[in-house]
């Protein structure tokens, strides 16, 4: 059965290795700072003991004052998984940067994300829409996007 | 004399008799072999994310039936056990049975259809094409007792399934299960040792493990490159844990694999389903509950083995009638990371191929 890591226990892990890089815990959730993404990415996936070589999902929720990018991770080795979470604050052009280095699962899920949601992943090879034409006014799943609009 | 060649790149869809669905890819070959790729999604994109955030919990089950219109059980299922976990709703012990035999039974009437249209791809035009759907028939016919629709079920509610199964549905159940072992053994015949098939398919387009796993791949495309992981049993939900199957895996990687690993799938998913029947017992099928459900305020993630793949909802409610955020993780759109990877320096008509194995459903890709 897959077991959900402790939040708190993934945290301190990670300000061990990045000091500063985990700022919240809740639950199996676990809050990280944008800048460290990469970083705290890799080092999830490489240390042996956590081994999350599996990203299982990249979503992304607009809570209006911030973005937040879930990311859901496995290891298939330990059966555990492990919620990273990150906000983005700003609504003209936020950014995070880009995990596709740590895992190539997230080439397309990003790309989606950009698309959908409009937040950009910095160092992705590949930052075009996906779903929608490249004109397509706004982004459609942001919460200030009118359907009747368009 | 030298002859000089360059490049060319040629556009593949939307509309083609060879990708199922409405696929775009532009290629570049050089001669007739592929150097790049560039998949052009969103011919089918109607937005579900954006509309479910407009519809009560349960009118959202009827937009998963149209996510892979192939399988809507385990949409279905997917999608009402996320709810479930954000409203922490029971679930009657029969419903739970009743979800599992729809969700096998919809596994083989997914598998019938990818292995139907992967031999078209191959060349081999409609006559096997038509003995799976001759197959799936019988599976839409079950449902259609079930539920009263053939396609887009929409049987299954947070907290349970939307009625019992009428009384002249298990002797057709059980019809069924008797004769799908000799059906799938008629069709392993005419083609698992044809040696067409093992020449188009054998180590053609093979996705490594490390691949797999590192672009997200999952389902028949993650077990065909021998990665022993199935949700059913790595984290097993539903009655999963009370019935005994296999998890088959492939050997190399290869086309060849991921069509076998879908057929030897089918096997065990008719076993599933004879140890429901046995098991099954009288009782309620769904929990009753008010008429709008309104998860407390949080977010929740809970995915299924769909036969394609890890289908995921990871759902935010504010506490109201609808979901603040519905995200889906979809497996044919994740399973796609990777095609280019695959189809690189295959030529022309091995695409079609590999992509035909690859299975994607692109109600599902592009949502």
């Amino acid at each position: 059965m897959t077991r959900a890591l402790d939040g708190e226990e993934v945290a301190r892990r990670i300000n061990e290795a990045h000091p500063g890089a985990a700022s919240e815990w809740e639950g199996g959730d676990v809050w990280v700072e944008p800048e460290a993404l990469p970083a705290v990415a890799a080092f999830l996936k490489e240390t042996p003991d956590l081994d999350f070589a599996f990203l299982v999902s990249i979503s992304a929720v607009d809570y209006v004052e911030y973005f937040e990018l879930v990311y859901h991770l496995l290891s298939m080795r330990l059966n555990r998984n492990v919620t990273i979470k990150t906000r983005c604050y700003g609504r003209d052009e936020p950014s995070v940067p880009s995990v596709v280095g740590v895992w190539r699962g997230a080439e397309l899920q990003e790309r989606e994300v950009w698309d959908l949601m409009g937040v950009k992943f910095e160092g992705h090879p590949n930052m075009k829409r996906i779903l929608l034409w490249e004109d397509f006014p706004g982004h459609p799943l942001r919460k200030d996007f009118l359907r009747s609009a368009h | 004399m030298t002859i000089q060649t360059e490049p060319i790149t040629i556009n593949l869809g939307p509309q083609h008799p060879s990708t199922h669905g409405v696929f775009r890819i532009r290629v570049t070959f050089d001669g007739e072999v592929v150097i790049d790729v560039e998949p052009v999604f969103g011919y089918l994109h109607r937005g579900t994310e954006k509309l479910a955030e407009e519809r009560t919990y349960t009118q959202i089950v009827t937009l998963t039936d149209r996510l892979d219109y192939t399988s809507s059980m385990t949409n279905n299922l997917a999608y009402v056990r996320t709810v479930e976990k954000l409203g922490s709703i029971p679930v009657p012990e029969r419903a739970m049975y009743m979800r599992v035999i729809a969700s096998e039974l919809q596994r083989i009437a997914s598998h019938l259809v990818s292995t139907g249209f992967f031999l078209q791809e191959l060349g081999v035009f409609v006559t096997l094409l038509m003995y799976c759907f001759r197959e799936r028939e019988r599976v839409l016919d079950l449902f259609e007792m079930l539920c009263g629709a053939r396609v887009t079920v929409s049987y299954m509610r947070p907290g349970g399934v939307f009625q019992d199964a009428p009384e002249d549905f298990w002797p057709a159940l059980d019809t069924f299960v008797r004769d799908m072992p000799g059906y799938i053994d008629d069709l392993e015949g005419l083609i698992s040792d044809n040696e067409i098939v093992l020449a188009r398919t054998r180590d053609i387009g093979v996705l490594t493990p490390e691949l797999a796993i590192d672009s997200s791949a999952s389902g028949p495309v993650l077990r065909g490159s021998s990665v022993q992981w199935d949700l059913r049993k790595a984290a097993s939900y539903e009655v999963y844990d009370r019935v005994a199957f296999d998890v088959p895996i492939g050997s190399s990687g290869d086309s060849y694999d991921r069509y076998i690993v879908r057929i030897q799938e089918m096997r065990q998913s008719i076993s599933i389903i004879q140890q429901c029947i046995d098991q099954i017992e009288p009782g309620p099928v769904r929990t009753e509950g008010p008429f709008f459900v309104r998860p407390p305020a949080g977010d929740a993630y809970s995915s299924v083995e769909a036969p394609r793949g890890e289908l995921g909802f990871y759902i935010v409610s504010d506490g109201g009638i609808s979901p603040y955020r519905c995200k889906i993780r979809s497996p044919s759109y994740i399973n796609l990371t990777s095609l280019k990877d695959l189809v690189v320096g295959w030529k022309l008509a091995d695409l079609v191929v590999i992509f035909g194995s690859v299975d994607v459903n692109m109600g599902e890709v592009d949502r």
